[in-house]
């Protein structure tokens, strides 16, 4: 499994502070490509602001100061040229609460390819929007309702459809933040096939409050405590011998 | 270590914990007291050491039933998981060592038409067994590393006790066949014996891979103490 592992985004000595409050306290770590990668840890641990650094959804917080260096494909995103929508379209975020656009199907996938000028409208946006759908496994639900409303679909759908959304820009990390928890069993089972196969080409990484969920679909673990990463491993490891007491006893329910 | 938030869990684990210990200390028992039978040639001790049998495999059943239900229902993760594991491998290791302890008794009660021989060597062989026995049960109720490692490496001398045995009971059957009834039933005694030995050692291996997260099962002494970066005291 450790073999030929490729780094996609390399994080070395981040700080954040919410004014004079320091959220994390220098966190390095590499995410590799094609993976899964979990954030687990206690509420208020930083690992949704760090997940949220990795494509600057942390700039617009006011008092929000970010130090260090995240390097994607070894390029600073921090970096004062850097155009952060463009930056998004390379890495992706899938939000908790499903929250499609108050568009049609079809719209809500075709919106930002076309917004980026990435295709014409008409037959290629066609094919795009398809594939995109299909990628997210969705088509086949809505492939004779693209232009019915995307709210009208349930949860587990419009998370589906959100995830057929930052597909359609090809990106190369996706970022979800907590996709599962406003979703019953079945669609959140849905929803980890989905990240099983969109691993093959993009990379992934989660933050997740649900511990079997980590270790169901992440390749690697990363355990959050207090604005420390405290424990990075395969997840394999983490969740059958983590080498640091803190992540024992997080992950067995000692806690607190 | 710190305790669960989850108190009903942590009071099952608990239970667990105990109910195996319970189940060790009637195994240890089981093998003493057919022991003794055999050497006092005490038949009425033999009977009870069958009947009692029935009490380990009962113990089996309960930590199975339990083990069963806290995977299903509590999804232990890392030193939890692995005290599960170890838990649901060597309650095994225990019921056969004590259907060893009830083989050792009925022989026992079949030797009464031919009075045993080899005793010394049974003797010592089972005081061995005993000892590594007792040894792999404290190990696993205090997750002792260093005991369980010095049983791996006493399992050796078991062994070269059971060839001597073999060799000395082979000896009297060839230069006298009267010898060869007697001498079968020694033979299966200590065969027995060495399997308590061989139980202990895989109760020693789990604790080690519970304590450690390392599996040292197929390894011998050396290259499981390198492996946990360990030296025990040699002998």
């Amino acid at each position: 499994m450790s073999t030929n592992l490729e780094t996609k985004i390399s994080i070395r000595d981040l700080k954040l502070w919410y004014g004079s409050y320091e959220a994390l306290h220098g966190i390095d770590l590499d995410i590799y490509s094609g993976k899964v990668t979990a954030f687990i840890g206690p509420s208020g641990c930083g690992k949704s602001t760090f997940l949220r650094t990795l494509n600057r959804m942390n700039d617009r917080i006011q008092g929000c100061k970010v130090e260090g260096k995240i390097l994607l494909e070894g390029n600073d995103i921090y970096a004062p040229q850097v155009d952060v929508v463009q930056l998004r379209t390379h890495v992706g975020m899938v939000f908790q609460k499903p929250n499609p656009f108050p568009k049609s199907i079809y719209e809500n996938v075709a919106y930002a390819p076309r917004i980026h000028g990435m295709v014409q409208d008409g037959p290629e946006m066609d094919e795009l929007v398809e594939t995109a759908l299909k990628k997210a496994s969705i088509w086949n639900e809505v492939k004779d309702k693209l232009h019915q409303p995307g709210t009208a679909l349930s949860g587990g759908q419009q998370q589906r459809l959100c995830i057929a959304r930052t597909i359609a820009v090809q990106p190369d990390v996706i970022l979800m933040d907590e996709p599962c928890s406003a979703l019953d069993p079945i669609a959140t089972a849905k929803i980890e096939e989905l990240m099983d196969e969109l691993k093959q080409e993009y990379t992934i990484v989660i933050v997740t409050h649900n511990m079997q969920q980590a270790a169901r679909v992440s390749d690697y673990t990363a355990y959050f405590y207090l604005g420390d990463l405290i424990e990075f491993g395969e997840t394999q490891q983490i969740f059958t011998a983590p080498s640091n007491k803190k992540t024992e006893d997080y992950i067995t329910g000692r806690f607190g | 270590m710190s305790e669960h938030t989850i108190k009903r869990y942590e009071d099952e684990l608990n239970l667990l914990k105990q109910k195996v210990i319970a189940m060790g200390g009637l195994v240890e028992k089981a093998v003493r007291r057919s022991m003794k039978s055999l050497l006092e040639l005490d038949a009425k001790r033999a009977r009870k050491v069958i009947e009692r049998d029935s009490a380990i495999n009962t113990l089996e059943l309960q930590i199975d039933e339990m083990t069963r239900k806290i995977l299903a229902l509590r999804q232990p993760a890392a030193g939890d998981l692995r005290f599960i594991m170890t838990t649901i491998k060597i309650v095994t290791d225990l019921e056969r060592t004590g259907d060893m302890a009830e083989a050792i008794a009925e022989t026992m009660l079949q030797s009464e038409d031919h009075p045993l021989t080899h005793l010394a060597s049974l003797q010592a062989m089972a005081e061995k067994a005993i000892s590594q026995l007792k040894d792999a049960l404290d190990c696993f109720a205090r997750g002792d590393l260093h005991l369980a490692l010095s049983i791996i490496q006493k399992d050796g001398a078991m062994d070269l006790m059971f060839k001597s045995l073999q060799r000395e009971t082979l000896t009297y059957m060839m230069e006298d066949h009267r010898e060869i009834s007697t001498g079968l039933l020694a033979y299966s005694i200590g065969k027995n014996l060495e399997r308590i030995g061989d139980h202990a050692v895989n109760i020693a291996e789990m604790v080690i891979y519970m304590v450690s997260s390392h599996d040292v099962r197929h390894l011998n002494h050396e290259a499981a103490s390198k492996l946990l970066n360990l030296q025990t005291p040699t002998e």
